[in-house]
C-alpha cells in the first residue's frame, strides 16, 4: 500500500505540486517569521552583551514608578559625586561613568540624518577605560571637547570624514563640532540602522542636559575580590534613586523593551502564517476531493482486488503525509527567503530592523515540519473517508462518480450550524466583560475560523445564484480589463508575434459570446468544487475588507477627534511625525515674530491608585488652542491648574469615583508624591484621546521630571496659515532640524498616514492568502481541465477555436473568483461592524472605494489563475482527447 | 430535399494519404497511400480489421488530425495546410461529427446540447429545420432534460442531430452503434440513413458492424492502412462474404 500510494504521488507529480502549494506558503511565512525575530533577536543580544564586556556591574538611576518603555519616561540621571565615591571602594578595580541620549546628527544638507524609523544614539566615550568602551575606532582619535565621533556607515553615505564639521543636536539647538574620528559598535557596522554620536563626557552633559550628572556607572571588580564582595560593597554606598545590577541582568533589562516587541512581532507574524495556512488547507481538501472523485475508477478497482476501506484510507492518507511533508520541507527553505523578503519590507516602510546574518534555530524546522504535516493530513481525512465510500461496482460502471455522502442531506444544517456557532463565540468575546484579552483573542479567533468554515461549507447553496449574477460581471469586467491593457499590452505582443512570423489573431475586446456561456455554466456545475475553491478567497478577501473596514472607522473619528480638540493654525512635530521634542522646540517657535499663541503638551507616566498611568501636562495657554469635551469643569480650570491642580477623563474618574474637588495623591516618576485636587473631568473624543489620564500643570510636571519632552506643540499665528508664514516657521526651527511645523491639514494627515502605513503592512501579509488562494483556483481549473479532456476535445471538434477555449476557461475562473470576493467582502462587512459596535474608536464606514478596488482585484486573480489552465486545455489536441478514456 | 447533389465537386477529396506514426523502428504505418472521394448525398461505409486504419483515415478527413503525406480537400479547399484557428472554423461550416461515446455535456439540455455547434459558431438555427430535425431524432419530448437523464440511445439522438443541426458538408461517425445495444443501433442506424435521404445529409460512417454498413450506398474496405476493395450499395451477407474472402477479421 506504501509503494502504491507513493506511486500515486509520483504519477501526479504536477496536481500533488498544486495542492501543496498553500501549505508551502504558510509554513514558509511561519519559518521566515521564526527565522526573521530570531535573527533579530540574535542581533540585539550581541549588542546588549558587547555593551558590558568587561562589566561585572552596572550602576543606573532608577524611576520611582514602574515606567512602561514608551520612550517618555527615561531613568533619571544620577549625581556625578558617586563616581569618585565608588572608585574609592577596595573592591572596585575599575568604573566610569558615562551619559546618552538622544543625538541628531545633521546632513550637509541641513536635514537631520535617518535610517529608516531607527534611533539616533548619543553618548559618552571615555578613551582612558577601553574595557568599558563598546565603541571600536575605525580610523581618526577620540573626541577632544566639543568633537564628535560618528559611525562609519553614516560616514559613508552622507559623505562625511576625520575632519569635516557635523551639526549635532540634542536637547538644545544645534551646533557645529568637528569629527575627529569613525567607530563602529564593536565590529557591526550599523545596529539597524541607528546613527551613533560619540563625545567625551563633559560635552555628552552639556549636550543632554545633564551637566553634574551620569547616567550610568560601568563597574569591574578588583581581582581578587569576589563579584559579591563588590555588589555588598556598591549596595552600601548607593544613593536613593539608583540601583545596581550584575552586568548580565542589565543587558537583560536593556533587552526587556525590544524582547517585548520581538515577541509581539512574532505572534503577529505567526498569525498571518496560520491564516495563510488556513487557507491553504481549504485549497488542499480541495484539490483532494476533487482529485479522488476523478480516481473513483482507481480505487473501486482496488476494492474489487481485494483492498480493504482501511487500506484504501491509509493509502489516501499517506499520500497526504508525504505531500505534507515535501511542502513543510519547502516552505521551510522558501522561508529563509521570506525572512530576506519581510527585512526589506520593514526597511521600505521605515522601520530598519537589526540582522547580523539569519538565524535558523531547531525550533524553526520543528514546528513548520509539525505545523505543515499536520494541516495536510487534517485537510485530507474528509476526502479521504469519502474514497472509503466507493463501492467496487463503481469499477464496472462507465462514468462512475461519487455517490453523495450519507451525511450530505444534513451539510446545509450543520454548515449554518458552524457558522451561527462561530458567530456567537465572536458576539460572546465582544460583548461579554471581564474577558482577558487572552480569552477575547481566542474567542474571536475560534469564532471567525468557525464562521469560515461553515460559510464554505454552506456557500455550495449560493453557488448557482451567485454565479448567475456573477456572469454577466464577469463578462463585462473582464472586457474593461482587456481595454485598458488593449492598446499598451496585447496590440505590442500582437505585432511582436507578428514580426516573428507567427500567425496569431489581433486580439479583440468584445467577449465571445459562446464560449463566454459555456464557461459561465460550466461554473454552475459542480456547485461544491466551485464553493471550496471560492472560500479560499473568501477568506483572504473577508480579512482584507475587515481590515479596510476598520481603517476606515478609525481615520473617520480620529480626524473628528483632532479637529475637535485642536483649533490651532500650526503643529510642531518630529520628523518622524510621533517622537516627543524637547522644550527648547517650542521656546524657539515662541520667539517667532506673528506667532500668537504657543502651547505645549507634556507627556509622560505616573502612578496613582497603584497604577502606572500615562500623564500630560499643560500651560497657561492651552485654553485658547485646545478644547476639552467638559463632564464638569470649564476651559478656563485648564490654565488654572497651578501646583496641585488636576483634570482627568471621565472613564478614569469614573473607575476611581473622582469628581470635581476630590483630591488624589500621585506619585511622579523621580519618587516625588503630588497631592492632586480634581479642576476638571473632560470626555475624550471616541477617536481616541491625545491626553493622559490625568493632566496637570506644565510648571507641576517640569518639577517633578527629569527630562520633559513635549509630545505636541500648537502655534498661532497672526493671518493663520499662510505660505509665509509657514516659512517663517520652517525657518525658526533650522537649528532644531528633527522638528517641522505642520498646517493643521498636514498634521492630521501626517497621524492618519501612520495608521494607513500599518493597513499597507496588513495587506501585504493578507496578499500572500490571496495569492494561495489563487494558486487554489489553479489548481481546481487544471485538475478540471484534466477530468473534461475528452469533453474539451468535442468541443474543439465541433468548432471551438484555441482562443475560445481559454476564453471559457477564464469565465470559469473569474466567476469563481467573484464568488469568493462577494461572500468575503459581506463577511468582512459583517465581522467589522460587529467590531464597530462595540469600540467607540471605530465608527462603521463602508470603504467603498477600496471595496471596488478588492472585487476588481478578485477580478484579476481570476484572470490569472487562468491563465496556465487554460493554455493547457487550449494546447490540448482534439485527438487525443477524443480517445482519452 | 437538399440540392447538395447538384455540386460539381466532390465534398470530400483525399488523395495518397500516408500516416506514420513514430519513428525509426518503432514506426507504425497507420496509412500508406489512402485515396478517397465521397460524392455528395451518400451514405459511406468504410470496413476494415481493428488497427487497420479507418479512424486515423476518418480524423484526417475530419481535419482533426494532419497526414505525413497527402491531400485532403473539403468543399475544394486543401486543408492540410490550414493553421488552427482556419481549420477550426472549417469544421464549424462543413463537418458534423458523432462519437462513439456521446461527448455531450453534462450540463446542458439536450436543447443546448444540440444547438451547441451554432452557439458557438454565433449563428442562428433555423426553426423550422430545428423542429423537424428534432421529430426526426424522436426528441420532441425529451428537449429539456440533461444527458444524465436520458437513455444511451437517447443520448446519441441528441449527438446526431448536435451533428446535423449545421447542416455541415459531410458528417462523419466513428462507430456510432459501437457503445449501444442491438436494438437501440438498429434505430439509430435507421436514422442516420433518413438523415442522408431525407436531407441528402453527405455522411462517412466507421464501423465493424456488417448490418449497419449494408444501409451505406458505398463500402470501403480497408486493412493495413490501405483501401483494399470498394463496393456499391450490398447486403449483410456480400458484405460478409467480401470480408471473408479478403480475410478482414
Ligand atoms: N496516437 C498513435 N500513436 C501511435 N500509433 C497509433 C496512434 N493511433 C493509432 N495508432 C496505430 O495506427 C494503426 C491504426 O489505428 P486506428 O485507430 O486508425 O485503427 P482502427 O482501424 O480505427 O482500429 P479500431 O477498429 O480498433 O478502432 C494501429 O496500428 C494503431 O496502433
Ligand atoms: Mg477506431
Amino acid at each position: 500500500m506504501i509503494k502504491f500510494a507513493l506511486q500515486g504521488l509520483l504519477a501526479r507529480k504536477l496536481r500533488t505540486a498544486l495542492t501543496a502549494i498553500g501549505v508551502v506558503l504558510g509554513v514558509a511565512l511561519i519559518s521566515g517569521t521564526y527565522v526573521l525575530t530570531d535573527s533579530i533577536t540574535s542581533a540585539f543580544d550581541s549588542i546588549f552583551t558587547q555593551n558590558y564586556k568587561n562589566t561585572d556591574a552596572a550602576i543606573t538611576g532608577k524611576n520611582a514608578i514602574d515606567a512602561s518603555e514608551d520612550g517618555t519616561v527615561p531613568a533619571p540621571p544620577f549625581d556625578a559625586g558617586l563616581l569618585a565615591k565608588v572608585r574609592g571602594l577596595p573592591q572596585v578595580g575599575a568604573a566610569g561613568g558615562a551619559v546618552s541620549g538622544e543625538a541628531q546628527l545633521i546632513g550637509k544638507d541641513g536635514k537631520s540624518i535617518v535610517f529608516g524609523g531607527a534611533p539616533n544614539l548619543g553618548f559618552s566615550v571615555d578613551p582612558t577605560l577601553p574595557q568599558f568602551n563598546s565603541l571600536t575606532l575605525v580610523s581618526g582619535a577620540w573626541p577632544a571637547g566639543d568633537q564628535v565621533v560618528i559611525d562609519t556607515k553614516t560616514a559613508k553615505e552622507k559623505g562625511f570624514t576625520t575632519g569635516d564639521t557635523i551639526g549635532v543636536q540634542a536637547r538644545g539647538a544645534a551646533e557645529k563640532m568637528k569629527i575627529s574620528g569613525l567607530v563602529e559598535f564593536g565590529a557591526v557596522s550599523s545596529i539597524g540602522g541607528a546613527t551613533l554620536a560619540g563625545f567625551d563626557l563633559g560635552t555628552a552633559q552639556r549636550l543632554f542636559d545633564k551637566t553634574g550628572k551620569l547616567d550610568q556607572i560601568l563597574i569591574a571588580t578588583k581581582s581578587g575580590t569576589s563579584e559579591q564582595q563588590m555588589l555588598d560593597a556598591v549596595r552600601q554606598i548607593l544613593p536613593t534613586a539608583t540601583q545596581v545590577r550584575t552586568a548580565d541582568e542589565q543587558a537583560k533589562e536593556d533587552a526587556a523593551g525590544t524582547s517585548s516587541f520581538l515577541s509581539f512581532l512574532q505572534t503577529f507574524l505567526l498569525v498571518f502564517g496560520g491564516i495563510a495556512l488556513f487557507v491553504g488547507s481549504f485549497v488542499i481538501a480541495n484539490s483532494l476531493s476533487i482529485t479522488i472523485a476523478q480516481r473513483t475508477r482507481e480505487f473501486a478497482t482496488l476494492r474489487t482486488l481485494g483492498a480493504s476501506r482501511r487500506q484504501i484510507l491509509s493509502t489516501v492518507v499517506l499520500e497526504a503525509l508525504v505531500t505534507g511533508f515535501v511542502a513543510a520541507v519547502a516552505g521551510l527553505f522558501l522561508g529563509l527567503a521570506i525572512a530576506t523578503g519581510l527585512f526589506k519590507l520593514f526597511d521600505a516602510v521605515g522601520f530598519t530592523l537589526p540582522n547580523n546574518g539569519l538565524v535558523f534555530r531547531t525550533r524553526t524546522i520543528v514546528v513548520a515540519l509539525i505545523v505543515g504535516v499536520v494541516v495536510t493530513v487534517l485537510a485530507s481525512l474528509r476526502p479521504a473517508w469519502r474514497a472509503t465510500r466507493v463501492p467496487p461496482i463503481a469499477a464496472v460502471r462507465e462514468g462512475a462518480t461519487l455517490a453523495p455522502g450519507r451525511l450530505n442531506r444534513y451539510r446545509p444544517v450543520g454548515a449554518a450550524l458552524l457558522a451561527a456557532g462561530g458567530i456567537a463565540l465572536v458576539l460572546v468575546g465582544l460583548f461579554a466583560d471581564g474577558l482577558s484579552t487572552k480569552t477575547l483573542l481566542t474567542l474571536l479567533g475560534a469564532g471567525v475560523l468557525l464562521l469560515f468554515i461553515g460559510i464554505a461549507l454552506f456557500s455550495s447553496r449560493l453557488v448557482r445564484p451567485l454565479a448567475t449574477v456573477a456572469d454577466p460581471i464577469a463578462r463585462w469586467s473582464v472586457v474593461v480589463l482587456t481595454a485598458l491593457i488593449w492598446p499598451f499590452v496585447l496590440v505590442p505582443l500582437w505585432l511582436v508575434r507578428r514580426l516573428f512570423g507567427r500567425r496569431t489573431e489581433f486580439p479583440g475586446v468584445l467577449p465571445d459570446g459562446p464560449a463566454v456561456a459555456i464557461g459561465g455554466q460550466n461554473s454552475r456545475r459542480d456547485p461544491h468544487r466551485t464553493a471550496s475553491t471560492a472560500a479560499a478567497l473568501m477568506i483572504g478577501l473577508a480579512l482584507v475588507t475587515l481590515v479596510a473596514t476598520l481603517g476606515a472607522g478609525l481615520i473617520r473619528p480620529f480626524e473628528q477627534a483632532v479637529d475637535g480638540i485642536f483649533s490651532a493654525d500650526y503643529a510642531i512635530t518630529a520628523q518622524n511625525n510621533f517622537s516627543p521634542l524637547p522644550p527648547p522646540v517650542a521656546a524657539e517657535v515662541a520667539k517667532v515674530p506673528g506667532v500668537q499663541k504657543v502651547t505645549s503638551v507634556r507627556g509622560g507616566q505616573a502612578k496613582a491608585f497603584g497604577k502606572t498611568i500615562t500623564i500630560t501636562a499643560v500651560d497657561p495657554q492651552a485654553p485658547e488652542l485646545l478644547t476639552f469635551d467638559w463632564r464638569s469643569g470649564s476651559q478656563a480650570s485648564l490654565g488654572e491648574l497651578g501646583t496641585d491642580g488636576a483634570i482627568v477623563d471621565a472613564s478614569y474618574a469614573d473607575t476611581h469615583a473622582l469628581v470635581l474637588g476630590s483630591r488624589f495623591p500621585m506619585q511622579t516618576a523621580t519618587g516625588k508624591t503630588l497631592q492632586l485636587q480634581v479642576k476638571g473631568v473632560f470626555r475624550p473624543p471616541a477617536g481616541g484621546s491625545p491626553f493622559g489620564n490625568v493632566t496637570i500643570s506644565t510648571a507641576t510636571f517640569d518639577a517633578t521630571t527629569s527630562q520633559p519632552l513635549n509630545i505636541y506643540t500648537f502655534v498661532n499665528m497672526s493671518g493663520g496659515v499662510t505660505a509665509a508664514n509657514t516659512a517663517t516657521l520652517n525657518d525658526a526651527l533650522s537649528t532644531f532640524p528633527n522638528a517641522k511645523a505642520l498646517t493643521r491639514d498636514e498634521f492630521k494627515k501626517a497621524q492618519t498616514d501612520s495608521i494607513k502605513s500599518i493597513l499597507n503592512v496588513l495587506y501585504v501579509l493578507l496578499a500572500l492568502s490571496v495569492l494561495v488562494s489563487l494558486f487554489g483556483i489553479v489548481n481546481t481549473l487544471v485538475l478540471t481541465v484534466f477530468e473534461r479532456t475528452r469533453e474539451l476535445g468535442m468541443l474543439r471538434a465541433i468548432g471551438l477555436t484555441r482562443g475560445q477555449v481559454k476564453k471559457m476557461i477564464r469565465q470559469e475562473s473569474v466567476i469563481t473568483a467573484l464568488i469568493g470576493a462577494v461572500i468575503g467582502i459581506a463577511l468582512g462587512l459583517l465581522l467589522a461592524s460587529l467590531l464597530a459596535a462595540r469600540l467607540d474608536e471605530i465608527s462603521f464606514t463602508i470603504p467603498v472605494a477600496q471595496l471596488v478596488i478588492f472585487a476588481v482585484v478578485s477580478v484579476v486573480v481570476g484572470i490569472f489563475a487562468a491563465i496556465w489552465p487554460a493554455r493547457r486545455a487550449a494546447k490540448l489536441d482534439p485527438l487525443e482527447a477524443l480517445q482519452y478514456e | 430535399m437538399e440540392g447538395t447533389v447538384t455540386q460539381v465537386v466532390e465534398v470530400v477529396d483525399a488523395k495518397d494519404l500516408v500516416r506514420v506514426y513514430g519513428e525509426g523502428d518503432t514506426a507504425v504505418h497507420a496509412l500508406r497511400g489512402v485515396g478517397v472521394r465521397i460524392e455528395p448525398g451518400q451514405l459511406t461505409a468504410v470496413m476494415g480489421p481493428s488497427g487497420s486504419g479507418k479512424s486515423t483515415l476518418m480524423h484526417i478527413l475530419a481535419g482533426l488530425d494532419r497526414p505525413t503525406s497527402g491531400s485532403v480537400k473539403i468543399d475544394g479547399i486543401e486543408i492540410t495546410t490550414l493553421g488552427d484557428d482556419a481549420l477550426t472554423k472549417l469544421r464549424r461550416q462543413h463537418i458534423g461529427f458523432i462519437f462513439q461515446f456521446f461527448n455531450l455535456l453534462p450540463m446542458l439540455t439536450a436543447r443546448d446540447n444540440i444547438l451547441l455547434p451554432l452557439t458557438i459558431a454565433g449563428t442562428k438555427p433555423d426553426p423550422e429545420f430545428f423542429d423537424n430535425l428534432v421529430d426526426r431524432v424522436g426528441l420532441a419530448d425529451r428537449l429539456e432534460h440533461r444527458p444524465s437523464e436520458l437513455s444511451g440511445g437517447q443520448q446519441q439522438r441528441v449527438a446526431i442531430a448536435r451533428a446535423l443541426v449545421s447542416r455541415p458538408t459531410v458528417v462523419f461517425a466513428d462507430e456510432p452503434t459501437g457503445n449501444l445495444d442491438s436494438r437501440t443501433s438498429g434505430e439509430i442506424l435507421k436514422l442516420m440513413r433518413s438523415s442522408v435521404d431525407e436531407y441528402g445529409q453527405t455522411t462517412v460512417m466507421v464501423t465493424h458492424d456488417a448490418k449497419a454498413a449494408a444501409m451505406a450506398d458505398r463500402v470501403l474496405y480497408l486493412a493495413d492502412g490501405e483501401i483494399v476493395k470498394e463496393t456499391g450499395r450490398s447486403n449483410q451477407h456480400e458484405i460478409l462474404q467480401i470480408i471473408d474472402t479478403l480475410d478482414l477479421q
